[in-house]
């Protein structure tokens, strides 16, 4: 089959019930290109690549490849036709090892193990672009960002000539954003076009030519990154001007909230994920932990949390021992939890929106009397959040898995913080946050620890650590390489401790 | 030229299309299930419209009918608890023979001491617990040990069965019914009240009824309902949010197999005043409501509907037995049919499936 050497959308449109998620849409794209594609959460980004992926089908308009018009069924045909796509969330099978899953489907695979076939293919293949997985390794084992390079990994191999790529770099470190950047310049030197959706206009300004806003569904702006800036960009996507840096200012910590003491934890793979951890978090203090994901920082999490035991050492909260408590006894001892997987672990998506505000709390006095649950105070403060979260929905009366990926993040990160928690864990808060968004999440993190609150924060955005934390630590290979007050902590210093020299 | 098939995971179903396939797959099914009987040599619409006559189409039909939608109501309500919860009980079979047993056992001993206004609902608790405590076992198998619920609930089936089988040829053995294998009969205060002229034995009707209202409301507005909810749609995320998956689950069968428990009063206190064989008591009821609660959308007060519904072609399948001579298992084939192309039903919602011709290149 001919190349892809110009491929058109004409003239998009989609509506979900009442939603109207992409309106005459219109864009094109040529070989060797890397498109932009930028837009607040829910403005229409994943539908939109969905419909090219023809995961699902548009209303109006179509496709056109080299002039002319085609018509994509399914996901199969788009690949066949040369047009891959790398999803917001993963589309991975968990219990299959990453060689079958990325055997799954490839057509070149033989029938007869087939996954074994394909491993030799994969580790040449990510070998050569440095991209790093273990193909003998179970979906569940992987962190997230490890399951990402294996969606990635597998688009590639089945040498697409348009590559989508929805919020690939979220979970991902600057250095393997930076690898997976020289992939993808490489592929467009080879006349692959790709498009790149992201949220950090950092990102679309270094590694694409040209950038599409869209906003409520509709193409706001296009332009060449050449003749743009982020504050242009964000204008366009938010419509007000979006402050870039704030500032945090000092407060004193307050009495100790969190003491985690020489805490062992045994991993999915490993017999100890932690080694021997020891830290404490305060009140009134942001506490970030940075570290490439895999290396410890979900295991301590899910043991602080109630998901996992741990099985040496201790974790105490406001001096009470919670070592391998329940997760509801972790959880009505004030902690709340911002979890890694959000689609995972943090909600259910056939409930209702509102259904979903309360997990974790329906038990509370304020949701439930008796046996049964308040749905009056359950809906009014859904309605709250998704008010004060900026939440994009139709109603609170819609199954949550109907909302986009960054809202569904709004929903959570809404739930966790109003609770009240002492102490908030929260990975990768703004992952897949727009910037407006993301703005919001940290002014309301910085205003919560001015009241009171502990945070424990997780994330490989240093950035993110910079504004936010008071003190930083680096995990490494299960422990902690240094605690930093962040006054005292740089960038390089802290990136060499994610790789693992001690401070 | 090829023929080529593909699927694809359709990830935006409207209420409407969801009733369309509905009713679309209930046609499919008939469509083919009159097949089946055009290949008996029996016009399929005479057959069809005799089900229904048979069932819905005479008073006699009628009284029939219902009498034969109390056990499917009441197991098929339990079972959408269940299922709502993505346990596969496939035991109500057994759950609705040991509430029998129990009964049976209140019924022979108490009966002839105590008044009916006593003895009936000493009866109904009796059953209650029977099938609950028979269903517990498996939900206990399942969350201690991770022991498949589909395999253990299967097997208790036989297991209960043989219990009863034993019970009514050995210790429990009727002194007056000259040898056959039935217990002795209930005295009268153990007997439920029939509505004149049929054998509807309205009391178990009326606890149907409220039961599925009852566990409509266990489902969407308690805490517990919730809980089971957000077990059955997301494992991870019950644990997350700190959810007892042990408590709720044994809960959960405790209410299930006390529903199916219930059936198996009605059955012996109702119908035959005494305890006999497994396939006399139940003619399948464990397995029918299987597909009224999938029919059902796994809603208690629907699955009054459809018990009605496959309690008709019960009776119907009965009417044609006799009048065109087809063999019993037909209605065996026409529920099984039935459910095959609900369950497909619901597969052809979650995914797309487009045909298409393709030339060679
Ligand atoms: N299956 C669906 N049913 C109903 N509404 C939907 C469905 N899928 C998406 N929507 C709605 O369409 C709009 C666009 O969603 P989309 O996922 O394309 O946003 P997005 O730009 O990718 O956002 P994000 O940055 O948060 O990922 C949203 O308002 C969303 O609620
Ligand atoms: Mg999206």
């Amino acid at each position: 089959m001919k190349k892809i050497e110009k491929l058109e959308m004409v003239e998009i449109s989609k509506y979900f019930h009442t939603t109207r998620a992409n309106y005459k849409v219109s864009f094109s794209i040529e070989s060797g290109e890397i498109l932009g594609l930028l837009g607040e959460n829910g403005a229409g980004k994943t539908t939109l690549m969905n419909i090219l992926y023809s995961l699902i089908q548009s209303d109006e308009g179509e496709i056109r490849i080299n002039g002319e018009t085609v018509r994509l069924h399914s996901p199969k045909d788009a690949i066949q036709r040369g047009i891959g796509m790398v999803h917001q969330h993963f589309m991975l099978i968990q219990n299959h090892t990453v060689a079958e899953n990325i055997a799954l489907g490839f057509e070149e695979a033989p029938f007869f193990f087939p996954a074994g076939h394909v491993a030799k293919k994969i580790e040449e293949f990510s070998r050569i672009y440095g991209l790093k997985v273990n193909t003998q390794e179970k979906i569940w084992q992987l962190s997230a960002g490890e399951q990402q390079r294996v969606e990635i990994v597998k688009a590639l191999i089945r040498g697409v000539d348009l590559l989508i790529l929805d919020e690939p770099t979220s979970v991902l470190t600057p250095q393997e954003s930076k690898e997976l950047f020289s992939i993808l310049r490489r592929m467009a030197g080879n006349g692959h076009s790709i498009i790149f959706i992201s949220h950090k206009l950092e990102e679309i300004l270094s590694i694409c030519d040209r950038v599409l806003v869209l906003r409520r569904g509709e193409i706001v702006g296009a332009s060449s990154v050449q003749s743009t800036d982020k504050r242009k960009l964000a204008r366009m996507m938010v419509g007000r001007d979006i402050i870039f840096d704030f500032e945090k200012e000092h407060i004193e910590r307050g009495p100790l909230i969190l003491e985690v003491k020489e805490l062992i934890v045994p991993g999915d793979r490993t017999e100890r994920a932690v080694k021997g951890v020891s830290f404490k978090v305060y009140k009134n203090e942001i506490f970030g932990i940075a570290g490439v994901s895999g290396n410890g920082q979900r295991e301590l999490i899910e043991v602080i949390t109630g998901l996992r035991r741990a099985s040496g050492g201790s974790i105490l909260i406001n001096g009470k021992d919670i070592t391998n408590a329940s997760a509801r006894l972790v959880s009505d001892q004030g902690i709340s939890h911002v979890p890694e997987e959000r689609i995972k672990f943090g909600i259910v998506p056939n409930l209702f929106i509102y259904e979903n505000t309360v997990l974790k709390r329906h038990h509370n006095k304020r949701f439930s009397k008796m046996l049964f649950l308040n749905y009056q105070t359950i809906k009014s403060h859904a309605e709250s959040i998704v008010k004060d979260f900026q939440v994009t929905a139709p109603s609170i009366n819609t199954p949550i898995k109907n909302l986009s990926g960054g809202n569904i993040q709004k929903l959570i990160l809404g739930r966790e913080i109003t609770g009240e928690p002492t102490l908030l864990v929260a990975a990768h808060p703004t992952y897949g946050l727009d910037v407006g968004a993301t703005e919001y999440i940290r002014r309301q993190l910085l205003e919560r620890r001015g009241k009171g609150i502990a945070v424990l924060l997780i994330s490989e955005d240093l950035e993110e650590i910079f504004e936010l934390c008071d003190r930083i630590a680096v995990m490494f290979e299960g422990e902690i390489m240094g605690i930093l007050p962040t006054q005292e902590a740089n960038i390089e210093d802290i990136g060499l401790m994610m790789a693992g020299s001690r401070k | 030229m090829k023929l080529r098939i593909r699927i694809d995971h359709r990830i935006d179903a409207s209420p409407s299309l969801q009733v369309t396939v509905l009713l679309f797959s209930l046609l499919a099914g008939l469509f083919t299930v009159g097949m089946v009987f055009a290949a008996s040599r029996v016009n399929p619409f005479l057959a069809l419209w005799k089900i229904f006559s048979g069932s819905f189409g005479s008073l006699y039909g009628i009284k029939e009918t219902i009498t034969k939608a109390i056990p499917l109501i009441l197991i098929g309500s339990g079972l959408a608890l269940a299922f709502r919860a993505r346990f596969w009980n496939i035991g109500a079979e057994s759950q609705l023979l040991m509430g029998a047993i129990c009964a049976t056992w209140i019924g022979l001993n108490w009966g002839p001491r105590l008044p009916g206004p006593i003895i009936i609902p000493a009866m109904f608790l009796a059953g209650f617990l029977g099938g609950a405590l028979w269903a517990m076992f498996p939900a206990l198998l399942k969350v201690k040990f991770g022991i498949n619920e589909v395999i253990s609930t299967l097997m208790l089936n036989y297991v209960a069965a043989e219990l009863l089988t034993l019970l009514i040829v050995g210790p429990w053995k009727g002194v007056t019914q000259q040898g056959f294998p039935y217990t002795d009969d209930f005295p009268a205060s153990a007997t439920l009240p029939l509505l004149y002229g049929s054998r509807i034995h309205y009391t178990t009707l009326i606890i149907a009824v409220f039961a599925c209202v009852l566990l409509f409301m266990l489902i969407y507005s308690t805490k517990f309902g919730y809980e089971l909810r957000v077990i059955g749609e997301n494992i991870e995320a019950a644990r997350y949010a700190g959810i007892d998956f042990m408590r709720n689950t044994v809960i959960m069968m405790l209410i299930s197999g006390g529903m199916a428990g219930i059936a198996g009063v009605g059955e012996v206190a109702g119908i035959h005043h005494h305890l006999t064989y497994p396939q006399a008591i139940s003619s399948g009821y464990g397995f029918t409501a299987i597909i009224v609660a999938w029919l059902a959308k796994l809603n208690p007060i629907a699955a009054i509907a459809s018990g009605l519904f496959f309690a008709g072609i019960l009776v119907g399948g009965d009417a044609i037995q006799i009048s065109l001579g087809l063999p019993a298992a037909t209605v065996q084939v026409f529920n099984g049919i039935l459910l095959f192309f609900l369950i497909m039903g619901d597969f052809f919602l979650n995914n797309r499936v487009i045909l298409s011709l393709e030339r060679k290149e």
